[in-house]
């Protein structure tokens, strides 16, 4: 019997026959940490007697939470995260560097690699042909220390997309559609595995949106094949000599097929407080808004700023939609600079955050008011995620955001195309 | 044996509802942290709940951010295991990992307030207020291991490695 990707891959890692349903101990070729979780890591790893990190060019310290530091516990924090990145040689992503998921895909995730990451949206890597999966404080302290982590090799979904998108859709509707039809617990301890025609044509933004999202499904995993346009990718990065060629065996086992059509896809909304409380934006037209978000690491890239761009030219938000745009990591600000979005941004209105997670946290930099309403192209409307649990969050595309920040008000992106 | 109350929550408690994330600058101060575990959605409980007690949920229980915080904290609060029909699998391997035990099974049968006797190593859930016995699903042997040792650094400093050959 064939393999899928996850087996594939967590075989060459573990070196050993890996099955889905099996315990393996895997190399880890990146382990990573933010700010939110690496201090209680730090801690556990003094706690074990292990501090030593095994491989700390392949250690990456990344604070992007609560950055710049608004207040003094999280600046401590801070303070302790670069001190052990200084002693021990390990990567460390000060403020001002961007998203820990954004930074990994650009500068450090590869083919056939395994990769932890402190933060559960450590799957978006899935893209690159990895196998990314978020964990603990603890679990990626000892994958610091020892190089290893133990995996249970998870069955595997295939998710089958065909046919094009409609002009205003986009990946971020497709991944809000899958995770209404599967629920926010429907791929809990499995691969979500990518295929199909669209899929083979989509570029490597659109795949990032996609793996991000697998975890709202409860994913462990959300993983492509790799292909002309992952080298491509790698390419311009400067890591083409990195690429290597991963497809599933043609006879791999898959515990579900799931076949999405995307031809009569519309521009999908969460409603709060749950990321499967699946709409269309035009029936949700009227619901009023006081903020828009965009940015984060399921849609802060270029690609998701030239979107926006495009529809917030020569328009202004509403004046009474508050319109915030965080750019996911300092190379797409300055991409988004050179190519005049950030002005484009500015003179509609917006206010323009320095890379990083932004409002998404809940910690600073756009808190909600008790009642208010933000539509966020983020991958979660849990209460209180922004910081106010008497707030209520929408999620969707940077074009479903945008046109709600200028119309003030749920808006189908294609009534401003 | 452990032996408590059962305090029942809904599906999809997620770790924002835990540990929620305006209380992010109190993540290297957890017993302030602690004072604010699962306040969206049950002010009552950090002061009801009693060393011993167990949080009994339904499906997804832990969803979302993989902050461990939120493991460390529940177990601060004196609870001793929590019971669900499904637990979110980041939340799953960080209670294991902070020695914070965890039961899958039907909860449905479990009421707010039964009282429940707990069977680790059998994997059994008594509730004692009907008589009713629920059977927890099979861990990994390497999760049993952690467990045996309360948690993933304890069994560190004493295997120094992962032992699952």
């Amino acid at each position: 019997m064939g393999k899928t990707l996850a087996e594939k891959i967590l075989s060459q890692n573990s070196g050993s026959d890996a099955r889905a349903g099996d315990i393996v101990i895997a190399k880890v070729d990146l382990a990573f940490l933010q700010d939110g979780t690496a201090p209680l890591a730090l801690r556990q790893l003094a706690a074990s007697g292990l501090e030593q990190v095994a491989n700390p060019k392949r250690v990456v310290f990344f604070i992007d939470h609560a950055s710049p530091s608004p207040t003094p516990e999280l600046a401590n924090d801070h303070v302790l995260i670069r001190d052990f990145a200084v002693k021990n040689g390990a990567q460390l992503c000060d403020i001002g560097e961007g998203i820990c998921h954004q930074i990994v895909v650009e500068s450090y995730a590869n083919p056939g690699e395994v990769i932890i990451g402190a933060d559960s949206h450590t799957v978006t890597a899935g893209a690159l042909s990895a196998f990314a999966t978020g964990m603990g404080s603890t679990d990626v302290a000892i994958a610091i220390a020892l190089g290893k982590t133990w995996l249970r090799v998870p069955e595997s979904f295939k998710v089958v997309v065909s046919g094009g998108f409609k002009e205003g859709v986009y990946a971020k509707d497709l991944s809000l559609h899958l995770i209404g039809i599967i629920g926010a617990d429907g791929a809990t301890y499995k691969a979500l595995e990518f295929c199909g025609p669209t899929i083979d044509n989509m570029n490597m933004s659109a795949r990032f949106t996609l793996a991000n999202m697998t975890v709202e499904a409860g994913a462990k995993a959300g993983i492509f094949s790799s292909d002309d346009i992952t080298r491509r990718y790698l390419e311009f990065r400067g890591r083409g000599d990195l690429f290597r060629s991963f497809q599933p065996d043609p006879d791999a086992e898959y515990e579900q097929t799931i076949e999405i059509d995307v031809t009569s896809l519309e521009p999908a909304v969460s409603m709060p407080h749950a990321v499967d409380n699946v709409a269309l934006a035009k029936d949700l037209k009227g619901e009023k808004i006081e903020q828009v978000f965009i940015g984060t690491c399921t849609n802060g890239r270029l690609e998701d700023m030239a979107i926006a761009a495009k529809m917030l030219k020569g328009r202004k938000r509403h004046p009474t939609t508050r319109l915030i745009i965080a750019p996911a990591s300092r190379k797409v600000l300055m991409a988004a600079m050179n190519a005049g979005y950030i002005t484009d941004f500015l003179e509609a209105g917006a206010t323009v955050l320095p890379p990083g997670c932004g409002p998404c946290v809940g910690i600073h930099q756009g808190v909600l008011g008790d009642g208010e309403r933000c539509l966020s192209t983020a991958n979660r409307n849990f209460r209180g995620r922004m910081g106010n649990p008497q707030s209520f969050i929408y999620l969707g595309s940077p074009a479903t955001a945008a046109a709600t920040a200028i119309a003030g008000e749920i808006t189908d992106p294609r009534e401003l195309l | 044996m452990l032996r408590g109350r059962a305090f029942k929550f809904g599906d999809n408690i997620s770790t924002d509802d835990i540990a929620p994330g305006r209380w992010f600058h109190l993540r290297s101060n957890l017993p302030e942290l602690a004072k604010h575990l699962l306040e969206d959605v049950n002010p009552d409980f950090v002061s009801r709940v009693k060393p011993g007690d167990f949080i009994v949920a339904g499906r997804n229980f832990g969803q979302g951010s993989s902050r461990e915080h939120a493991a460390v904290i529940i177990k601060m609060a004196g609870v001793s295991a929590i019971v669900a029909k499904s637990v979110a699998r980041i939340f799953f391997r960080n209670a294991i990992n902070v020695g914070l035990p965890v039961l899958i099974c039907d909860s449905d049968k479990i009421r707010d307030g039964d009282e429940l006797e707990v069977d680790l190593k059998g994997g059994k859930v008594k509730n004692v207020t009907t008589g009713s016995e629920l059977t927890s699903g099979k861990f990994p042997e390497v999760m049993l291991s952690i467990i045996d040792e309360g948690g993933l650094i304890p069994y560190i400093k004493k295997h120094k490695d992962f032992d699952i050959s």
